[in-house]
């Protein structure tokens, strides 16, 4: 009850920290690409990517602050809109944004060197792999609903960021060890990540129809029925799109031609 | 002028088809297990409510293999779609040969689902009456109609690829 007296008195300080921060991340991607576009030897970077950062950070914002993430502590029903947001579309259209990418063309030389050093090293890698990363995301999700951290969270507004942003970080994490957009050093075929994906995605399908069967601590039954569906269905949309892509990227490789150059889009 | 590059000389039309005929059978089966499933999940579980998402008699194996198959089921779809324009822009689709394949693919899904996965791992029946027994009879005689009218499209095509082999011997 204490806990909960806290996350209540906490919650306008967090929402605004939360909000800040979403708005300092839409200002430095739209700054460091307007005046990377303005010199010479650059290309104008696209309007899409600007398109799909705005919306991602919208999707990550909308789930931490604001009426759905308020509702999301009574409606499980609005956490699973929620998760499906933060999680899985909104790091997606992130990753569309290229913001590795925007990056490296925008520091200077040496800077940029130096981050594509740390790219390259041995942590980034194993967070980078398909599986591991896999294990992060799936794996953190059956501990948030098959143990009492789902009830824990909702009562400890620490515990609450730490999930939400793990959620999300690793969300990110798994789409980019799936679809390459930006650039990364250590490279795994069309068909491992194939298969690695579609475990993946059943691991989050069975869960879906686990928490349909057996509600999560503090969820009743028909909230945890209804969570459960759009947890699946909801998770198929965004799913179509990653298989999609991951496809369209085969498509394009395997294309009939003399391998002359390989085509780097910056 | 005769584009070199997309259209590769070739002795006889079914040339660039007899290379990729292998490619030719697994995008047709991925492409007919996927259209399967999702058949099966718009028309048997959304529209007719027949299926349902969960069955408490669900065993935990039978969880497991519904999450794989339904997340493959998607991956196959599309994949097998891919490799369709694939071969269409290679010149290599052979379509009495694909369509065999996806009659096959179909037909295992269903014959799978009908037996394995309704029956051994109980997820959920076809539909929740009495007589259950006629459905599934009805469900997996269809099953193994499609798988052999699919293998015979596609025997049909292995005599012909033969044929422009012996044809053809020193192309590949």
């Amino acid at each position: 009850m204490n806990n909960n007296h806290d996350y209540h008195s906490n919650g306008l300080l967090f929402d605004l920290i939360i909000a800040i921060l979403f708005i300092v991340m839409l200002v430095i991607y739209i700054g460091t690409a307007i005046a990377s576009s303005n010199r010479n030897r650059l290309r104008k970077w696209p309007l899409h990517r600007y398109v799909f950062w705005v919306i991602g950070l919208l999707c990550a914002a909308v789930s931490v602050v604001g009426p759905l993430a308020n509702h999301a502590h009574v409606d499980f029903k609005a956490h699973m809109i929620g998760h499906l947001l933060l999680g899985m579309l909104a790091p997606l259209l992130l990753a569309l944004a290229a913001p590795m990418t925007l990056l490296l063309r925008t520091l200077k030389v040496p800077a940029a060197r130096r981050l594509s050093r740390l790219l390259k090293s041995y942590p980034v890698r194993i967070l980078n792999h398909p599986i591991i990363a896999s294990i992060l995301n799936i794996g953190g999700l059956w501990i948030l609903y098959t143990t009492d951290l789902y009830i824990l969270m909702q009562q400890n507004i620490f515990l609450h960021l730490v999930v939400h942003l793990h959620v999300f970080l690793a969300g990110y994490l798994f789409t980019v060890s799936m679809i390459y957009i930006d650039p990364i050093p250590h490279r795994f075929s069309f068909i491992y990540r194939s298969v690695v994906l579609v475990i993946a995605l059943a691991g989050h399908s069975i869960l879906s129809k686990h928490i349909y069967a057996e509600p999560p601590n503090g969820v009743s039954t028909a909230q945890a029925e209804s969570g459960g569906m759009l947890m699946y269905y909801g998770g198929d949309a965004i799913d179509i799109i990653l298989i999609t892509i991951l496809c369209l990227q085969w498509f394009r490789a395997t294309r009939p031609r003399p391998p002359l150059a390989m085509s780097t889009r910056v | 002028m005769v584009d070199v590059r997309n259209n590769p000389p070739k002795k006889s039309n079914d040339s660039n088809q007899s290379n990729y005929s292998s490619r030719n059978l697994l995008s047709g089966f991925l492409f007919g297990l996927g259209i399967a499933a999702f058949i099966d999940e718009t028309v048997f579980h959304q529209l007719l409510r027949w299926h349902h998402f969960y069955d408490k008699s669900t065993t935990d194996i039978g969880l497991i293999s519904d999450g794989l198959f339904h997340a493959f089921s998607w991956f196959a779809t599309i994949g097998g779609l891919f490799m369709f324009a694939d071969l269409r822009r290679r010149n290599a689709l052979w379509l009495a040969r694909w369509w065999g394949s996806v009659l096959v693919g179909a037909g295992t899904f269903q014959l799978y689902d009908g037996t394995i996965q309704h029956k051994l791992m109980r997820i959920h029946q076809i539909r929740y009456v009495k007589n259950v027994l006629i459905y599934d009879m009805v469900w997996n005689t269809l099953a193994v109609l499609l798988i052999i009218i699919g293998i015979l499209l596609i025997v049909r095509t292995r005599r012909e690829l033969k044929q422009v082999k012996r044809d053809n011997p020193n192309e590949q």
